[in-house]
């Protein structure tokens, strides 16, 4: 109980930060000549499929934990190697838009629309990889047999913050992409 | 492999410093008790009190005649930055979390924070940050931009010097350590009490950490946010506070100010929380009100996160948003005032015990409302942009944060300091040491609010010989001089009593609350066995379970203000 309450009190006070960071794109954004670029140079498509890959990999890991609350250590173990699978696509994918964006020289000190996008999305960014470190020692710990016998909070704990980071990429995604997108589309 | 030295378990409760045997140094660096940790926050922060205080006499120095020129103006902006900056984030905050690391569990019936070695890591990290913000000065140049750092001063063409992101990066470990120590008050406070206390037991200390923990998840991320931001700007070349890039220098104030004023109520809230155990011990009666005291401390959190634009009135941000902030500024006094409120009628009728803790609860009362009267003032606007950034602003600041923080954090050493260490600071000295460090206080702080009235900036390095200032500057500098002098007494007294200071009783004072019970310090383990909790006064109860608490009639429950005294039981 008390580690879930501590993941809880963690991704509470992240999602302080994460909303410090939203407050500050979205005071940019209402500068003038923002919103153009920021349609200019995203892809809206790409970026959405592989968005695709990291809320199902949320999905993926409420699978691993309900299989690891009913014992079922070979289903726990292949649930756990999608979840990672699924977190290194989004991972790849937003490499890909990085590159893509500063070989079109939008680059973090180009503009203040690349000083606040690849902020955003860049603390978003180390957010998944440190949930997927932190994945892989759980995965490997599961190959190992630690938690063959044990009522560990582990993935119940691992789970909060795998959610939270997915639903953070939810109020990204609408900001940065979709929102200008449908702005974009009716003007 | 029996080379390893692994580190064996402590025998000691306070271990020595010895570097020769595995019971000394090492115990500490490796300490994951939460009662070895608060002593050493507590430490870190007297040691950085020394440090920023030789600081800001310095600055005294340069401010004691006009036309001086004993600093370098360059020197001077570093100066009173660091001074600023680590008395704020590396002696108020460690020495609040020294109090609350130490006390939190003792006053629950716990015997361990709930993560030990998370606790560790909170300090260590903490340390870490201080060190990281002090190694500028070797590195090229301390932050020299002002404790609050504002926009465009911080960027990298105002400040070319490394200390702004020693500044940066230091005060994001510090954050962290936080951060990460608050979550694991919260957890220990909700999931660690012993069986039967209740929320509505819980010592109100213990209450106003709950609250500030909460305020500090709720504030610190809006810091770090900034800071980021700020290394990012300064290292990758980022526009978001420089107006050339098209940033906004704004921004860096509102973030900062919604970090920076809840800031102040985290570090007086611990205060409010000590106060309140502190009056009714040497009141001799319960606290007046015990569910006004939380609910205003709930209520002066919520409003923490209201206020944020009176730090920026003069920005121009028009008079809608600049009267809307006045008024929930001059709210925010309401439950500041209630809590006064509270300890006054504690101490009304009561049999009242002058000890050294209880005269630094006393002197608050007065120099605590001294500050939040002067605090009110600015929460008129137009009073604001007469007075901002003058010296009257200095003077409001120190007195909340000496006359309300410092003056608790005194109040609570002598207060719980037999329990720490087993011995008792000497009387007479301590009485010396109050009277000498309100003197030079007062005369310290009170001359600046003439001087602001009179239009002296802060801030400057000199200032021409106008009348009335050099002599107000003097008497300010030769106050910081006694307060210096009265700190070293206090240092003096403290490392005396920790070497053959008189022995303490478990309970010295005849107090209320769990700590009490066990020995002074406390051993490793810090209970064998709970007294039963019934009361917000379990000690007491189990003292005189005649007259316990939760024994009274319902009628005499009611009328909690009318308690008689407890040297009198019988009102006879």
């Amino acid at each position: 109980m008390e580690n879930k309450l501590m993941v809880k009190l963690v991704v509470g006070t992240e999602a302080m930060f994460f909303l410090a960071l939203i407050m500050a794109y979205i005071y940019f954004s209402l500068l003038p000549g923002f919103t153009s670029r920021q349609a200019d140079h995203l892809d809206i498509r790409s970026t959405a499929i592989f968005s695709a890959f990291l809320f199902s990999s949320s999905f993926t890991f409420w699978r691993a934990e309900t299989n690891f609350k009913k014992g079922k250590m070979t289903r726990l173990k292949g649930w756990l190697l999608l979840t990672l699978a699924l977190g290194l696509v989004f991972l790849v994918g937003q490499g890909t838009e990085y590159a893509r964006l500063l070989k079109e020289n939008v680059s973090i000190s180009s503009s203040l629309f690349g000083t606040s996008f690849f902020t955003l999305t860049g603390f978003h960014g180390l957010h998944v990889l440190v949930g997927l470190v932190v994945i892989s020692i759980v995965t490997t710990l599961t190959f190992m047999g630690d938690y063959d016998r044990s009522s560990s909070s582990v993935f119940g704990t691992v789970g909060i913050y795998w959610h939270f980071v997915d639903i953070v990429w939810l109020f990204v995604f609408s900001i940065v992409y979709v929102l200008p997108h449908l702005h974009k589309i009716t003007t | 492999m029996s080379d390893i030295n692994f580190i064996p378990e402590p025998e000691e409760p306070i271990p020595s410093l010895s570097v020769s045997n595995n019971q000394g140094i090492l115990q500490w660096i490796s300490s994951v008790d939460h009662k070895q940790i608060g002593i050493m926050y507590l430490w870190l922060s007297v040691l950085f009190l020394v440090i920023a205080g030789i600081e800001i006499l310095l600055v005294r120095l340069q401010l004691a005649i006009p036309n001086n020129h004993f600093l370098a103006p360059e020197v001077y902006n570093q100066l009173f930055t660091m001074h600023g900056t680590t008395m704020i984030f590396f002696v108020a905050m460690p020495a609040i979390f020294g109090f609350t690391t130490y006390l939190v569990p003792l006053m629950i019936g716990a015997n361990d924070m709930a993560f030990p070695r998370l606790n560790a890591f909170s300090f260590w990290t903490t340390f870490f940050g201080g060190s990281l913000l002090y190694f500028s000065f070797l590195a090229g140049g301390a932050p020299d931009a002002g404790w609050f750092n504002y926009a465009p001063l911080n960027e990298y063409n105002y400040s070319s010097s490394p200390g702004i992101d020693y500044y940066c990066s230091g005060l994001l470990f510090a954050g962290i350590g936080t951060l990460t120590a608050s979550v694991n008050f919260i957890v220990t406070i909700l999931h660690y009490r012993v069986l039967p206390m209740s929320l509505k037991q819980l010592p109100l200390f213990v209450w106003m950490i709950l609250i500030n923990s909460f305020l500090v998840l709720a504030a610190f991320p809006s810091l770090n946010a900034a800071l980021a931001m700020l290394l990012l700007d300064r290292q990758l070349h980022a526009h978001f506070f420089s107006a050339a890039g098209g940033g906004s220098a704004i921004l860096w104030q509102h973030l900062f100010w919604l970090f920076g004023h809840p800031e102040v109520y985290i570090v007086i809230l611990p205060i409010f929380g000590i106060f309140s155990e502190v009056f009714p011990v040497f009141s001799r009666k319960p606290i007046f009100g015990y569910g006004m005291v939380v609910g205003s401390g709930v209520a002066i959190a919520l409003l923490a996160f209201g206020v944020w634009i009176h730090h920026m009135f003069a920005t121009g941000l028009g008079n809608t948003v600049n009267s809307f902030f006045a008024a929930s500024s001059l709210l925010i006094g309401i439950p500041t005032g209630v809590k006064i409120f509270n300890w006054l009628a504690t101490m009304h009728g009561g049999a009242i015990r002058f000890s050294v803790s209880m005269l630094f609860a006393i002197a608050f009362l007065i120099e605590f409302t001294i500050g939040g009267l002067s605090g009110i003032s600015f929460a008129i606007v137009p009073i604001d942009w007469q007075l901002t950034d003058t010296y009257y602003v200095v003077a409001h600041l120190h007195f909340v944060f000496i006359g309300g923080t410092l003056f608790g954090l005194l109040s609570g050493l002598f207060y719980w300091f037999p329990k720490m260490s087993g011995r008792l600071p000497d009387p007479r000295l301590s009485k010396w040491f109050f009277w000498l460090f309100v003197a030079g206080f007062n005369i310290t702080f009170l001359v600046q609010h003439a001087l602001g009235a009179m239009g002296m900036p802060r801030r400057v390095y000199t200032y021409p010989d106008l009348p009335g200032w050099g002599i107000l500057n003097l008497i300010s500098t030769i106050g910081a001089f006694l307060m210096a002098g009265s700190v070293g007494l206090l240092v003096f007294i403290l490392v005396r009593a920790i070497k053959k200071g008189a022995v303490a009783s478990p309970d010295a004072w005849d107090a209320n609350t769990l700590e009490w019970t066990t020995s002074s310090p406390p051993g490793l383990k810090n209970f064998d066995r709970v007294i039963p909790v019934k009361s917000t006064r379990p000690f007491r109860d189990y003292k005189r379970p005649e007259d316990a608490d939760w024994n009274r009639p319902e009628g005499a429950r009611k009328h909690e203000g009318k308690y008689i005294p407890q040297n009198n039981p019988h009102g006879k």
